[in-house]
């Protein structure tokens, strides 16, 4: 894309967006604390749905059973945490890294290797038909959540942030959470691997090709079904790594937290566009920044607000704030 | 005068038309037939699914499109009889003034949801529906000076449908005539009635017009139908017969909270009742919610059972457990989309055809 030609309005939406809410507010260190929350739950959320977006512009399949992977990643999280007690409980941000990192990678490699069975049993029989998708992807939701309630069981499981990760720094008056530092750093991190990735590599070119001509790139000879099976159980994964830090960022998990979760997802897939990464990187922005402006402000209208927010976009972009052309 | 009744839509095979004759015999006769609270708790509940579930059909199997707003409207009319009963005390005002508003709300909803998602394309109609359907419920719970929050409300309903009330003192063939008697007669009849509407819609013009978008969205259009219109209105009607079945659910309970008409577990419910029942069929409806409540209500002890009878292996144990069986429900759910997407109403009615 030119960088003329750049839609860069959809860009100043989250920008904006704070600035308007900053008199509402008043204090201004408040506002750097609750924008701080808001940018680190939309970096989790972005997290979550990059996934699911890159799979709906690849293979025009929407999976409603998204949410298991969060689910699935949280849960063995409490089980990898849970079992490196000494790391967990020590003040030491270093050895809390070396609990918490391979409870994502885990929660990564159980999320995928799960995806790899779902993509082959549960979506690869109905591509194309999106009604039964959207019932089978259902039904594979329920599966899965019964599955980890026989696990797990079906009780909320606490979720304690390791010791060094807990408590506030403080920029001025503004109070920030650590652990918010720490899951907007990652989701950048995830960002800026997924751009590179997708902008910089063979393979991104050959799905961002896919996401605008499924057709043209088969017949160049490549085999795009390898390329969405990869897809797929990569957003899976992403799923789960997600699943680990809004489990954190809870710090309780329970066994429906995907479908709730699933929600919020929907909401941003909308906003941005079904089948865009920027545009979900901006929804999920939108609805986190949303949701903690709100939550101070009117806290009874916390899911209202951001579904106002989706019908206030869907009245300026139908499509959402980036459409793919098609 | 059958043919009229039933909008010339016969059952087209034999095992499909007995099993209903008996499902309409069992709901029909269920006072006299089986003694005790708990057979007509579950009778009324399979009245109030058959309504509610053939409604979701309407929409999922003869227009194509997947709600998930469903039991927003289910739960619009429990919330409209309940909240007028207890504002404006028991009475058969109260009760028409809250089906009217709950008809009225539902019907702008349903209105503002489809013109702003069905017009861009069906899969963002299901996306929405489900965030619509979440937000509600947040709300019903918060509002608690209206709705009753968390503890929803309970209500005395007319003197003529309450418990308390005798038709007369001597029990006829063996049941007492009190007002639960009454209520259920009155949820049965209109149970029927509102089935019959909904066989005439899917077999008038109309309908025929709904399942030609079901089979070809661009082929409809190109004939000249107005695609957008058609179906929103079908997520109206489909809406509004909702809404009436919730109200039922509050009549016959005389309670409503969140969890008894919001909850996505009865969302969940539906779906399986649908697709099991058989898709693009009013009968599957009818079959399905007999077959599911009474599985629910009778079978899950059956699967405490097998659990009891595995507690040496463990992990095989609590897949049997009763609180799993909608993991159970969830395989079946999924079979079923893959090998027989008609459900057990087009299975009948294929082996009908060929026998």
């Amino acid at each position: 894309m030119n960088k003329i030609d750049f839609d860069w309005k959809p860009l100043a939406l989250v920008p904006v967006l704070a600035l308007l809410v900053l008199p509402f507010i008043g204090s201004g260190s408040t506002w750097v604390t609750l924008t701080v929350a808001g940018l680190a739950m939309g970096m989790i959320i972005f997290i979550i749905a990059s996934g699911l977006t890159l799979v709906f512009g690849l293979m025009d399949v929407l999976n409603f059973g998204h949410g298991v992977f969060i689910a699935l990643g949280a849960f063995v999280a409490t089980s990898v945490l849970g079992a490196m007690g000494d790391y967990t409980a020590s003040a030491s941000l270093w050895r809390n890294m070396m609990a918490v990192l391979p409870a994502m990678v885990v929660a990564m490699l159980v999320a995928g290797a799960v995806g790899v069975a779902f993509e082959r049993f549960i979506v690869r029989p109905v591509y194309g038909n999106h009604l039964k998708q959207i019932l089978i992807t259902m039904g594979g939701m329920i599966i899965g959540e019964e599955l980890i309630k026989v696990i797990w069981g079906p009780l909320q499981i606490p979720l304690p942030l390791p010791e060094g990760m807990r408590g506030s720094i403080f920029l001025g008056d503004a109070g920030v959470e650590k652990y918010r530092v720490i899951a907007v750093v990652v989701g950048l991190l995830v960002f800026g691997i997924l751009l590179w990735v997708l902008t910089r590599t063979k393979i991104g070119l050959l799905i961002r090709a896919g996401v605008q001509d499924r057709e043209m790139v088969e017949s160049l000879g490549y085999r795009i079904k390898v390329l969405f099976v990869g897809v797929f159980v990569v957003g899976s994964a992403l799923a789960g790594l997600g699943g680990v830090m809004w489990g954190l960022y809870q710090q309780s998990v329970i066994p429906q937290m995907g479908a709730q979760v699933n929600i919020l997802i929907f909401i941003v897939l909308i906003i941005g566009g079904l089948g865009s990464t920027t545009g979900a990187l901006i929804g999920a922005l939108l609805v986190g920044l949303m949701a903690n402006y709100t939550g101070f402000l009117v806290p009874k209208a916390a899911l209202f607000s951001n579904i106002a927010l989706m019908m206030a976009i869907l009245l300026w972009r139908p499509q959402g704030v980036y459409a793919l052309s098609r | 005068m059958l043919n009229r009744l039933i909008s010339n839509d016969y059952p087209r095979s034999r095992v499909l038309a007995v099993l209903l004759v008996a499902i309409l015999l069992a709901l029909a006769f269920t006072p006299f037939i089986v003694p005790g609270v708990k057979a007509l708790n579950v009778a009324a509940k399979i009245l109030v699914f058959i309504v509610l579930v053939a409604s979701f059909d309407l929409l999922l199997g003869y227009t194509g499109i997947v709600s998930f707003a469903h039991t927003m409207f289910f739960g619009i009319g429990a919330y409209g009889i309940a909240i007028a009963s207890t504002r404006m005390g028991p009475g058969w005002s109260a009760i028409l003034a809250g089906l009217a508003v709950a008809l009225a709300l539902s019907f702008v909803l349903a209105l503002a949801v489809g013109l702003f998602s069905l017009r861009v394309r069906a899969i963002f109609f299901s996306m929405i529906t489900l965030a619509v359907a979440a937000a509600f419920q947040t709300l019903a719970s918060q509002l608690s000076e209206i709705t009753g929050g968390e503890d929803g409300l309970t209500f005395k309903m007319p003197e003529l449908l309450s418990p308390g009330f005798q038709l007369s003192e001597s029990p006829f063939l063996g049941v007492s005539l009190d007002g639960r008697l009454i209520s259920y007669y009155l949820l049965f009849f209109t149970t029927l009635v509102l089935l019959l509407a909904m066989l005439r819609i899917v077999n008038s013009p109309f309908g025929r017009v709904l399942q030609a978008i079901r089979e070809n969205e661009f082929r409809a259009e190109a004939i000249g139908y107005r695609v957008v219109l058609y179906r929103t209105t079908s997520s109206i009607l489909s809406a509004l017969f909702a809404t009436v079945a919730g109200a039922m659910l509050a009549i016959w309970l005389r309670y409503n909270g969140p969890d008894t008409s919001l909850s996505f577990e009865i969302m969940l419910d539906v779906l399986l009742i649908v697709v099991i029942g058989g898709m693009g069929t009013i009968y599957g409806a009818a079959i399905g919610s007999g077959v599911f409540v009474v599985a629910q209500s009778y079978l899950q002890d059956l699967l405490g059972l097998g659990s009891d009878a595995t507690s040496g292996l463990p992990w095989l144990s609590a897949l049997l457990s009763p609180d799993r069986w909608l993991l159970w429900l969830g395989l079946l759910f999924v079979l079923s989309v893959y090998y027989f997407p008609t459900g057990v109403v087009g299975r009948l009615r294929a082996m009908g055809a060929r026998g």
